[in-house]
């Protein structure tokens, strides 16, 4: 029988160190001094997708709207080049999506008013909040959790690659000015389930591995873990994967965000669940002893 | 023996599997376009002679029909023909006139075995059906306020009934603060309001000006008074939707003060918001004595009946009106109760004071709209919403003595009429006013747009997925994907008998769970492939594989569950939705990679002497 390759991930930690800091550096810089670009359901305001006939020219369709006394309105493709979503800012009143598709039909071509969204200011506030607060809420919970099922450590392991995944996630998001509404929330919320799920995986085989190999060094038995579950770890991410770029393909233009995030998210927990939860738990000097129940043959077993 | 599964677990795998087929079913009967009828009261009949005229007039204008069926209550036809809905519905509405709502529907196709046993298909959310959403704010507030109003109009009076001298009694925001001259005119008006303002609390802070005093509404009275308030537009906004014609209206609370209204199919969001947003109203008039006055018809709008003669000029509005409750007399007569703010008390006063042995007229005023049918110049039939306003007696009582703040109306014929009336009364007055805080419409066209881009992605995705497991893990993938399929229509099964909304973040969730739902049988897997490598035996490595993998992912799946969870408490709407298809999604995973692909190995390897493991 062939023996498992073992590759040495933790020789190059250091430089996964580099890359981490850069990488949350950069985002919240980013996220700080640029903030994310939030959509409609955060900000409030209101949002009208047209459809055209015939391709539509933007710019005209904006300065019509300006003419007719819509002030700063955002008119951009949404999909396709029939398609045209308009958003204004500030408190709406009762007839805007009617007035709106007078201006735009006064020419000959005709509309198809396909969605009106409008959220009022306080509700798009209460959401960010309730965002957050999901966010922290469930860190908390599933660091306790994990510190009672592992070890204090795997918790603090777990929940820095958790963080570091969400916060990576949303930089990306800000750095490339892609708009965050609802469904990139959700796929936020999903992909701390995802990069939590790996994270657990190698997890489980560092801790197996401790207690069943006994000349080792740390280094060694977490090396060993993770050539272990790597396959398993990369078909994972392929599957769901696969399923991704379906949706960002042919889902359209509605969960596009949604499947960006994830895809960002599933690359870069694929990368956590190897380096940042292991580096943690090497630099907080993870050991056998931590995984160790006192029993007494096994205190004995250990006498040279 | 290693790797046989008792008959139990056998039977239990056979149970599940079974149980997905059944109840994913009705999801896969398309439904049928369909129109509906029902009536603008809950009195009308509908039965099998409406329904036949409906279907003649169909049958006039050649539009294809079929299983119509009527209730009592409503009247169903299915269209054979989806694009001739529309016009069906104008047909049947310019046949039947405004008495009638006539809503546009689908309706399921689900056979009669299937609805026996419970299946039902899963709903459709706004996203993928298109209609309108409204999040409609509660102004709590005002309710508050319009309430300490009208203790602070009767403090002042008592007070100044008791000779209590004060500087100044005003509201400010939700408080009423008193000012004084000298102390122990504050421990007169104290003592008076304890006694007689339960609901009020007295400040009391350490250090603030003895000679003032300041009020609250207590927090039992408050909470009661908002509960009330929402509860009544609640009532008030069902009564409103339902005269929209829409086949499966929400009105629904959400949260403290807010009121979520969904109309799936609805497209024109103006007439919607002037029906949600429209108000009827109250006057309290007194019968006119000849000369002058205004004829209206008493209960029946449509002019049949006794009618009355009223005053032009009405007494109060049911502004005026804070509270109306069907109660009995003494005698176990019928009755409504009628409290009244102060204002509204001191005008009663005075209206009845001259004039006991009068009828006194409660006038109810609807802002309506009708469908009208017109010719246009081309001679097209036109049939367009007209606004109107329609005014009725609802009670006509005569004054037995000077009434004030609270009064009885007696008389009435049961206590299907007491009650009635009450609610009428009451929803004539405003609890309090409400705002739209949040609107989205979505057009018919996206909504199928969605379903389509839904459906082929979880399509495509799970082939590309079931490709991907055969080709890596051969044999064993073959197993994985008939759980990974099995899993699916668990989902969906599990979704349609929670009643769960199908959205598009819901699809989302179903396709994300696809992708992740291989997860636990790759782990198995990759654990039966190192187990050989290790030289292990066929049968001990799938053996060993399964246990190991278990617990990662155990573990793995609490944690993700945790998350969804929380998803679930903190989020709203579309999170919610998205959380449930995921936990779901997780539980059902669990079963499916775990057990069933276990059952199927078994089946197939299980006992067996075999060398090679096709993994």
């Amino acid at each position: 029988m062939t023996q498992l390759k073992i590759y040495d991930f933790m020789g190059i930690r250091k430089y996964a160190v580099v890359l981490s800091v850069l990488l949350l550096s950069l985002s919240v810089w980013s996220l700080s001094s640029q903030g994310l670009v939030l959509g409609l359901d955060f900000s409030g305001g209101t949002q009208i997708e047209v459809g055209y006939e015939q391709p539509a020219d933007v710019s005209e369709l904006r300065e019509k709207l300006e003419s007719a006394g819509f002030e700063n309105p955002v008119v951009v493709h949404f999909g396709s080049d029939t398609d045209v979503l308009i958003r204004l800012q500030g408190e709406p009143d009762e007839k805007i999506a009617e007035q709106i598709v007078q201006v735009l039909q006064s020419e000959d071509q005709s509309i198809d008013l396909r969605r009106v969204d409008f959220v009022g200011p306080q509700i798009g506030e209460e959401l960010r909040e309730d965002g957050g607060l999901g966010m922290l809420t469930a860190l908390v919970v599933v660091m306790f959790y994990v510190a009672i099922r592992f070890q204090l450590k795997f918790s603090i392991g777990a929940v820095l690659a958790l963080t570091h995944d969400v916060i990576i996630t949303l930089g990306i998001f800000s750095l490339v000015r892609l708009e965050f509404d609802l469904t990139v929330l959700a796929a936020v919320l999903a992909v701390v389930g995802y990069s939590l799920n790996d994270t657990i995986v190698v997890s489980d085989r560092i801790r197996e591995n401790f207690r069943k190999i006994r000349k080792a060094s740390p280094i060694e038995v977490i090396n060993e873990s993770l050539s272990q579950t790597l396959w398993r770890t990369i078909n994972t991410s392929v599957t769901t994967m696969l399923v991704l770029l379906a949706l960002f393909f042919i889902g359209g233009e509605l969960i596009h965000n949604f499947a960006i995030a994830l895809m960002i998210g599933v690359g870069i927990g694929t990368y956590s669940s190897i380096y940042v939860a292991a580096t943690v738990m090497l630099a907080l000097n993870v050991g056998r002893e931590d995984l160790i129940e006192a029993v007494e043959g096994e205190l004995v077993d250990d006498l040279p | 023996m290693l790797n046989k599964f008792p008959l139990w677990k056998n039977l239990l795998i056979l149970f599940v599997v079974s149980f997905g087929f059944i109840y994913s079913a009705p999801n896969f009967y398309p439904a049928d376009a369909a129109v509906q009828l029902s009536g603008q009261s809950g009195s009308m009949i509908i039965d099998e002679s409406v329904l036949a005229k409906v279907e003649s007039a169909l049958d006039e204008a050649n539009i294809e029909h079929f299983s119509g069926e009527a209730d009592g209550e409503s009247a169903l036809v299915r269209i054979t023909d989806k694009n001739l809905q529309l016009r069906a519905k104008d047909v049947i509405q310019a046949e039947m006139g405004g008495d009638y709502i006539v809503a546009l529907n689908l309706a399921p196709t689900t056979p009669d075995w299937l609805s026996s046993l419970g299946g039902t298909p899963m709903k459709l959310g706004l996203d993928l059906s298109g209609g309108v959403h409204f999040l409609l704010e509660v102004d709590l507030d005002s309710a508050v306020i319009v309430r300490l109003e009208g203790d602070l109009q009767d403090i002042k009076t008592s007070l100044r009934e008791e000779r209590v001298r004060y500087r100044s009694f005003d509201l400010k925001g939700t408080q009423i603060v008193g000012q004084f001259r000298d102390i122990e005119q504050v421990a007169k008006a104290k003592s008076i309001i304890r006694a007689n303002y339960r609901d009020l609390q007295i400040q009391s802070i350490p250090g603030q000006n003895p000679l003032s005093m300041v009020l609250n509404l207590s927090e039992v009275a408050t909470s009661l008074l908002e509960d009330n308030a929402l509860k009544q537009n609640l009532t008030s906004l069902r009564n409103r939707v339902n005269e929209l014609g829409v086949s499966e209206p929400l009105v629904s609370r959400q949260g403290k003060n807010r009121i979520v209204v969904e109309l799936p199919g609805i497209q024109d969001t103006a007439e919607a918001k002037r029906i949600i947003g429209k108000t009827a109203n109250l006057e309290f008039r007194l019968e006119s004595q000849g000369k002058g006055g205004e004829r209206f018809a008493f209960r029946n709008p449509r002019g049949q009946g006794p009618d009355a003669m009223l005053e032009k000029k009405a007494v109060i509005t049911g502004e005026n009106v804070t509270d109306a409750r069907a109660s009995f007399d003494e005698n176990g007569r019928p009755q409504v109760n009628i409290t009244l703010d102060s204002k509204g008390g001191w005008q009663m006063g005075h209206a009845t004071r001259d004039n006991i042995g009068r009828r006194l007229g409660v006038l109810f005023i609807e802002y309506k709209t009708k469908l009208e049918k017109s010719l246009n110049e081309q001679g097209e039939m036109l049939i367009a919403p007209v606004a109107f306003v329609e005014k009725h007696i609802i009670s006509l009582a005569t004054v037995q003595a000077q009434l004030g703040k609270q009064f009885r109306i007696t008389g009435l014929d049961g206590q299907r009429e007491s009650s009635e009336l009450a609610l009428l009364l009451r929803a004539g007055a405003l609890a309090a006013p409400m705002y739209i805080v949040e609107e989205r419409t979505i057009g018919p066209s996206l909504g199928a747009d969605n379903i389509d881009m839904g459906v082929k992605s979880v399509t495509v995705g799970m082939v590309l997925v079931l490709l991907f497991m055969v080709v890596i893990y051969r044999a064993f993938g073959l197993a994985a994907n008939v759980a990974l399929v099995m899993n699916l229509l668990l989902l969906v099964a599990f979704m349609s008998l929670l009643g769960a909304t199908l959205t598009l973040p819901g699809i989302a969730g179903i396709v994300l769970t696809v992708g992740m739902a291989v997860d636990a049988n790759v782990l198995i897997f990759s654990r039966i492939r190192e187990e050989r490598k290790s030289g292990a035996t066929v049968q001990s490595a799938i053996s060993a594989g399964y246990d190991r993998a278990f617990v990662s992912i155990l573990d793995a799946n609490i944690t993700t569950l945790i998350v969804a969870l929380i998803l679930f408490i903190i989020g709203s709407g579309p999170v919610q939705g998205f959380a449930v298809t995921l936990s779901i999604g997780i539980l059902t995973s669990m079963f499916t990679s775990i057990v069933m692909t276990r059952g199927l190995v078994n089946l197939v390897v299980g006992g067996r002497k075999i060398e090679k493991l096709w993994i």
